[in-house]
């Protein structure tokens, strides 16, 4: 078959940039970067398959394929959360503390909104998801506002600490909060396993969905927490990367013009571990870690989202 | 048999739908008639389930709608919207096989592979099947989307305005499809439609909303006549009978 054909060149090519960043330029001391760089692939496939996972989900739900996640204003309030960390205990707190510690904070309370969110969205019977974008629209608005405000108020030294917070990054992932973030990410797709079945009935829209039989109220909600979560991990461990996901979900599309999810979420994992080991192995060999992974990807991304805004107000 | 017992829905101050109770004859095609803004799609809506009532209950064989499970649901009844615009790559025979969805849960088995079959066989789609939804014309597209609700194989049958944007040729193919389901089949048919002369030619039972309220109900020949469409549409008509049947000239 042909979408097999496709995903096993997914997986050599997935596979071969994994090995082509560990082993490329890898010198003498092998036995030093070696894990090193182990460390960082696992970051990497970790996140590559929650931001693929999440987009893809998201992109479902609001039948919209060129919306991602951050929309719901997740990544603002990382920010926000880094930067008042910073405003209230100094940036010592950011190098001191304990990275499980802060890692927990940032996800606890991505989570807790995200959730508060919903609550408010679904308290009343028949809102419009669009409701909620919009909601999260402003909120992250405010958010990102109210960090810049902290940002200008704090010791230009210590914003420079901030600043290495505000773009996604796998040059110092800590094998403590890996452990917990793969926990949490493992749980999570145990529990997506349940509503599965229902992402491509869910692709069809509300009505149809609900007329073959879903519940869509108590579906939805749930994959919102799912998405809610991945999202909260990704951001936690790297920074703000859910742009990634926007051009993982719509190569995989296009590489496989199929509706089915049980291809399309292999080959947006694939497609975003690809993208992300080959885009860290360029960083560290190519530009020698002048640059960082994020500014590549939002570049590659930028351009390809204004390509899918053009083709489709051409249709 | 279809229960609607002094349902209400309002949006904000304005009652979209005001207190309508109407009982709905199994294996007949019962159209719902009005101008617009009458509260007939909503109407339709809250009997599929697709909307709440603010008050009221809507019964499918004694059964309240909004207590029965939803995949249960999906095979008494299957609801068809008038705007299905998709932004997915699907073939026809995709799309049908999704209305097996509540019986196989995404996987497919021999059985419904017969039933997708019949019902791309009824609608006329066979040779259409492995084309995509976007290679489609608007009336090629409508059947298949019915397609998709036949393949369902449920008792009853809604459809919002199926023929809304469709030439007379594919009007009258769908009519008498939904017609042929009625009488060799059983099932139960309930359409929203605009045109009066199609709910007079084609339905048994015809149910005349206006301003949320239900302004008549009864056979064609009791609800097709000067002074009740009048009431409904305010405006005279004469209808003329021709080949048997009551068509109304409202062109004046």
């Amino acid at each position: 078959m042909r979408e097999k054909g496709k995903l096993i060149i997914l997986i050599l090519l997935s596979a071969a940039s994994i090995a082509g960043y560990m082993f490329i330029e890898l010198g003498p001391n092998w036995d030093y970067a070696l894990p090193r760089r182990a460390e960082k692939i696992a970051a990497i496939v970790l996140t590559g398959t929650v931001i693929a996972v999440a987009t893809l989900l998201f992109q479902t739900v609001t039948n919209n394929r060129i919306l991602t996640p951050s929309i719901i204003g997740l990544d603002s309030l990382y920010m926000l959360v880094q930067t008042t960390l910073v405003f209230f205990l100094g940036s010592t707190s950011l190098t001191v503390m304990n990275k499980q510690v802060n890692f927990a904070i940032s996800i606890g309370f991505m989570v807790l909104f995200a959730l508060v969110l919903y609550r408010l969205l679904f308290r009343r019977e028949g809102q419009s998801i669009y409701f909620l974008l919009l909601l999260g629209l402003i909120f992250g608005t405010f958010f990102g506002s109210f960090t810049s405000f902290m940002q200008v108020l704090i010791d230009p030294n210590e914003f420079q600490i901030i600043q290495d917070r505000m773009f996604a990054s796998f040059n110092n992932v800590q094998t403590e909060v890996l452990m917990m973030a793969a926990v949490i990410t493992a749980a999570m797709l145990l529990y997506l396993m349940k509503f599965f079945k229902y992402l491509d009935v869910l692709s069809l829209g509300k009505e149809t969905a609900i007329n073959l039989g879903v519940e869509y109220d108590y579906t939805v909600k749930r994959l919102l927490v799912i998405i809610a979560v991945l999202i909260s991990v990704a951001t936690a461990l790297v920074g703000p990367i859910t742009f990634l996901g926007l051009l993982v979900v719509n190569v995989a599309y296009e590489m496989f013009k199929t509706y089915k999810h049980s291809v399309l979420i292999f080959a947006s994992i694939l497609v975003s571990i690809a993208a992300l080991a080959g885009g860290q192995m360029i960083v560290e060999h190519v530009f020698t870690f002048s640059t960082q992974l994020s500014v590549i990807i939002n570049f590659i991304g930028g351009i390809y989202f204004i390509y899918l805004l053009l083709r489709e107000s051409k249709k | 048999m279809v229960e609607v017992q002094s349902v209400s829905k309002s949006y904000g101050l304005k009652a979209v739908v005001d207190d309508v109770s109407v009982n709905i004859q199994k294996g007949k095609i019962t159209s719902f008639i009005g101008p617009n803004g009458a509260g007939k799609s909503t109407l339709l809506s809250i009997i599929s389930r697709l909307m709440s009532a603010d008050t009221g209950e809507v019964l499918i064989d004694g059964q309240k709608v909004n207590e029965t499970k939803s995949r249960d649901l999906a095979k008494k009844m299957a609801i068809l919207k008038q705007s299905n615009h998709l932004n997915l790559r699907l073939s026809v025979r995709d799309l049908v096989a999704f209305g097996r969805f509540p019986y196989s849960q995404g996987k497919l088995t021999k059985e419904d592979h017969v039933h997708i079959d019949e019902a791309l066989r009824y609608m006329e789609l066979e040779e259409l099947q492995d084309r995509y939804l976007d290679q489609l014309s608007g009336g090629q597209k409508q059947r298949a989307f019915i397609a998709m609700t036949i393949a369902q194989d449920t008792e009853y049958i809604l459809l919002d305005e199926p023929l809304n944007n469709l030439d007379m040729k594919h009007s009258v193919q769908i009519m008498k499809v939904l017609r042929r389901l009625a009488d060799e089949l059983g099932k139960t048919v309930l359409i929203v439609i605009h045109d009066i002369n199609f709910a007079s030619v084609y339905s048994d039972y015809i149910v005349a909303l206006k301003d949320g309220k239900i302004e008549a109900q009864g056979t064609v020949n009791e609800i097709i006549t000067t002074l009740t469409l009048k009431q409904v549409y305010g405006m005279d008509m004469s209808i003329q009978e021709i080949n048997n049947q009551k068509i109304c000239v409202y062109f004046s």
